[in-house]
């Protein structure tokens, strides 16, 4: 059986999720802003999944939007700050390892006149504070979803309006504190894909930067997606209330993984050993094939992702390792789920020296 | 240009080989000399001043070859 060590791309949904995701797929089908029974089901559903999530996160309910996917939310967050804040300036900054979402979104922003840049930092992927460069909106993430670490988010949420990128944390960790809008992903704390969720804060300065629409909340596109949205709600629910256990068990896994893979020659582990996300780590092997190794251990039963360029759908390498001076080449990721146990790590540890040392002499070392 | 001791032409050698090579070839330059690799692939930008760092090798730094690719330099220091 395959061990699955890649929820940070996707975790598998959560069991509070599936039975939700099923009544309501069959209660929860009409357009809830209609006024006949039906409709008030959904209404009632939806509001239900709005008012579970805002507690779970420890935010007010009309502060929660349900959005198509979390690259969505990113794209509202960042964009409607920027139209907000349009009459201060239009400049964004964002940290040099921000995911891929936020990138394209200020890419987005520079082809319609504004400014974007990106802020170094530290060999470990945390932003430096000190320097950071003037913004009219700073956009920064909870925690860097490919090494872990987690950015001074409140820190710098007192030089500009903030976006913080939440998806690789939420759920895991408690919200930050000090952003104007965040963007969480349902499919990474175990809800359905095609849900994502975009916060406002009360009183934020957020104008719609795309095409408005004419819901229940003025910044929804499209009818929500009534069921995902209960079920994402029930799984953070859940994952909310089994966190102080399932992050104390994933953080001594990883501990444990990080203590193993450097005793392999030539092996770099990347990013904070300490201030970092509970359920992940990221390490490289020098001379190693990324796709190769991904590949031979996905032969050998474990599903892990790679930074590498020859394993990235862009031929280049991760931009999150490349801004931290990290080897790029032979990298994996590894991510736990909530049942990972000590006897997958184990068995991963005892597979990757030979798996190392294969490819290696195949390269002639 | 710089001209290393050796020069090895990784042109066209996707990663990781450029640094593979670099690996391969080192011993062919004495201590305290230069070698060079010129590789376009773009991962070799971040990947051989990591390898010197993991290695205890001294990176110098980048210049351009005549066709435009990037040369990068690393001092043997062991």
């Amino acid at each position: 059986m395959t061990s699955y060590l890649d929820t940070a791309s996707s975790e598998p949904l959560h069991p509070a999720a599936r039975a939700v995701l099923e009544q309501a797929l069959t209660a929860g089908y009409a357009d809830p802003r209609r006024l006949h029974g039906p409709a008030r089901n959904a209404r009632i559903i939806l509001d239900n999944a709005r008012e579970a999530t805002a507690e779970a996160l420890g935010v007010r309910p009309d502060e929660v939007t349900f959005t198509p996917s979390g690259t969505h939310a990113v794209h509202l967050g960042v964009l409607g700050l920027l139209a907000g804040a349009a009459r201060a300036g239009d400049h964004l900054v964002a940290t040099a390892v921000e995911h891929a979402s936020v990138m394209h979104a200020g890419q987005w922003h520079v082809a319609r006149g504004g400014s974007f840049s990106t802020a170094p930092v530290e060999p470990d992927g945390r932003v430096r504070v000190d320097g950071f460069p003037d913004a009219t909106v700073i956009a920064v993430q909870a925690a860097n979803h490919e090494v872990g670490t987690l950015q001074p988010v409140a820190a710098l949420a007192e030089r500009a309006p903030l976006f913080m990128d939440a998806c690789a944390s939420a759920g895991r960790l408690p919200l930050p504190d000090g952003w104007s809008t965040a963007a969480l992903s349902a499919h990474k704390w175990g809800g359905p894909a095609g849900v994502g969720v975009l916060l406002v804060r009360k009183g934020a300065r957020w104008r719609n930067p795309f095409p408005g629409d004419d819901r229940v909340d003025e910044r929804a596109t499209g009818m929500e997606n009534v069921p995902g949205a209960v079920a994402a709600a029930a799984a953070l629910q859940a994952v909310v209330a089994e966190r102080a256990a399932t992050n104390t068990r994933q953080s001594r896994l990883i501990d444990r993984l990080r203590a193993g893979v450097v005793r392999i020659p030539d092996t770099e582990v990347v990013g904070d050993p300490h201030d970092r996300l509970p359920h992940l780590v990221t390490f490289s092997f020098l001379y190693v094939d990324g796709e190769a190794i991904v590949t031979e251990l996905d032969r050998r039963g474990f599903a892990v992702a790679s930074g590498s360029a020859c394993t990235a759908s862009t031929l280049e390498p991760s931009h999150v390792l490349t801004a931290m001076g990290a080897l790029t080449h032979g990298n994996l990721r590894v991510s736990l789920t909530r049942d990972t146990d000590e006897a997958e790590i184990d068995r991963l540890l005892d597979e990757l020296p030979d798996v190392v040392a294969r490819i290696r002499s195949e390269a002639g070392l | 240009m710089t001209e290393p001791a050796v020069l090895l032409d990784c042109r066209r050698l996707l990663c990781p080989r450029p640094v593979v090579e670099l690996a391969k070839n080192l011993h062919r330059v004495a201590i305290g000399e230069t070698i060079g690799v010129a590789a376009d692939d773009v991962a070799a930008r971040t990947d051989v001043p990591a390898w010197a760092r993991m290695r205890g090798q001294q990176f110098l730094g980048t210049e351009n070859a005549e066709d435009g690719v990037p040369v990068y330099l690393v001092r043997r220091l062991s």
